[in-house]
């Protein structure tokens, strides 16, 4: 299989990539990774006329804190997490996905970047940048603006950056001490998309939860916040009848459809029993 | 359609090609090179049989684009042994029975190489790990795992010699 015939433009800047976005608006297709874009590509899913490679302009890519939060480069490669000492030694939420994102090959070309702008809600880093709380900066024409990642993903692979934006870096707020976060994906194999995931990433004051956010992989149409399950667990002193109700709550409140993955009513139950894990997980490394 | 001019080292040998645009790594390696050893598999970024190593790091070459390969240095399954002496990987697999059919052979060891480059003594569960992205329909994975043992091995104990 080989894709449709496009325009294939490498700029060096951001300037010039958006200049081209400009210029060609719904017919171009950012190429960053190319994972997910390249398959669709060759399915014949998508078949954009002009296809703007970024890969070749530099300072898209680097992880480093900065101003109270963790700035990751859009270009980053998936793999540059795992093997990111500040990722793996304060940012457990994150550097839990980062190891169960598609596979090793592919995780050394993917982009932290490409797999939020794709909006897929069966992607990883959507739910987990949400239980972040994570902004992302986008650039156009007339300069850059700040997305809150709750405002992000508008509908079903569609975000909220204009045709002639490119995302250029993502930024998660430092955790405040006595914050634990992790995500939980049950899997089929390797490399296959969640059956379920769950990120919850919460902040607390001996066994009471003064802070939590949890959002959800592949289980809606849209990446989703859990704010039910989030109102079950913030201010609560901490039990496992508490977080029983929490994983009850996300199971209900998700919208997952049937599929070679599994039922609704499966998804739903997989839901509410990683929520738990989740947050038993969360907590242990928020002491 | 457009049509450009990419350049890239494979092997250590500099290729300068016209292609189109849409043209794949995998197909740019085994059709303007002719360089048939790196596989294609499933085609949809799933068993790693076209895996190739790019400025060092595994890829799948059936999810690049050539173009994205501009400037590159590419490694293939065809530069792994040196000076006609097998590769350790390539022994190892020869030894320990690290292959039937030989499909996935050639992804396997450059995935192999990539990890054994990061980790030269992976333990059993990190030499799985680092070939989870490469499928083996035959073998059942243990005597793939025992090849890149063998290699691990017998590279330590060469570098050991040399120190």
């Amino acid at each position: 299989m080989i894709t449709g015939q496009f325009t294939y433009f490498a700029p060096t800047t951001i300037e010039e990539a958006i200049q081209l976005l400009d210029e060609h608006g719904f017919e171009a297709k950012i190429l960053a990774g190319g994972q997910s874009l390249i398959p669709a590509m060759r399915f014949r899913l998508s078949q954009p006329g002009v296809i703007i490679d970024i890969n070749g302009i530099d300072g898209l890519s680097g992880i480093r804190e900065e101003d109270g939060n963790l700035v990751i480069g859009a270009l980053t490669r998936e793999s540059m997490l795992e093997g990111s000492h500040l990722v793996q030694s304060r940012y457990p939420l994150l550097a839990d996905a980062a190891t169960v994102i598609a596979d090793p090959v592919v995780r050394n070309m993917a982009t932290v970047g490409g797999n939020i702008a794709h909006a897929d809600p069966a992607n990883d880093h959507p739910a987990v940048m949400l239980a972040y709380n994570a902004e992302v900066t986008a650039v156009g024409p007339n300069g850059a603006r700040t997305i809150a990642i709750d405002d992000f993903f508008v509908d079903f692979f569609e975000n909220a950056m204009e045709d002639n934006e490119i995302l250029t870096e993502i930024r998660i707020p430092t955790p405040a001490s006595n914050s634990g976060g992790a995500y939980i994906k049950l899997e089929r194999k390797v490399g296959d998309y969640a059956i379920s995931a769950v990120a919850v990433q919460l902040t607390m004051n001996g066994d009471t939860c003064i802070a939590a956010r949890i959002a959800l992989t592949n289980v809606n149409p849209v990446p989703m916040r859990a704010e039910n399950a989030e109102r079950a667990l913030v201010g609560m002193t901490v039990t496992d009848d508490v977080i029983e109700t929490v994983g009850e709550e996300a199971g209900a409140e998700c919208d997952p459809s049937p599929d070679l993955r599994g039922s609704i009513d499966y998804k739903r139950d997989i839901t509410r029993v990683l929520t738990k894990r989740a947050i038993n997980l969360a907590i242990e490394r928020a002491h | 359609m457009s049509k450009h001019t990419v350049t890239m080292t494979v092997n250590g040998t500099k290729y300068t090609r016209e292609i189109e645009s849409r043209l794949l790594l995998v197909h740019f390696i085994r059709e303007d090179l002719e360089l048939t050893g790196t596989h294609i598999g499933c085609d949809t970024t799933n068993c790693g049989a076209c895996t190739v190593l790019m400025d060092g790091f595994t890829v799948k070459s059936c999810t690049v684009f050539a173009m994205t390969a501009n400037g590159k240095s590419i490694e293939t399954i065809e530069g792994v042994a040196q000076n006609g002496a097998l590769h350790p990987l390539q022994e190892g697999f020869w030894e320990k029975h690290g292959l039937q059919c030989g499909y996935c052979t050639p992804g396997m060891i450059m995935s192999a190489k990539h990890l054994l480059s990061n980790n030269p003594n992976p333990t059993e569960d990190e030499i799985r790990w680092g070939l989870s992205g490469n499928l083996c329909r035959c073998t059942g994975y243990n005597k793939i795992v025992e090849a890149v043992q063998y290699a691990a091995e017998k590279m330590s104990a060469e570098q050991e010699q040399d120190a």
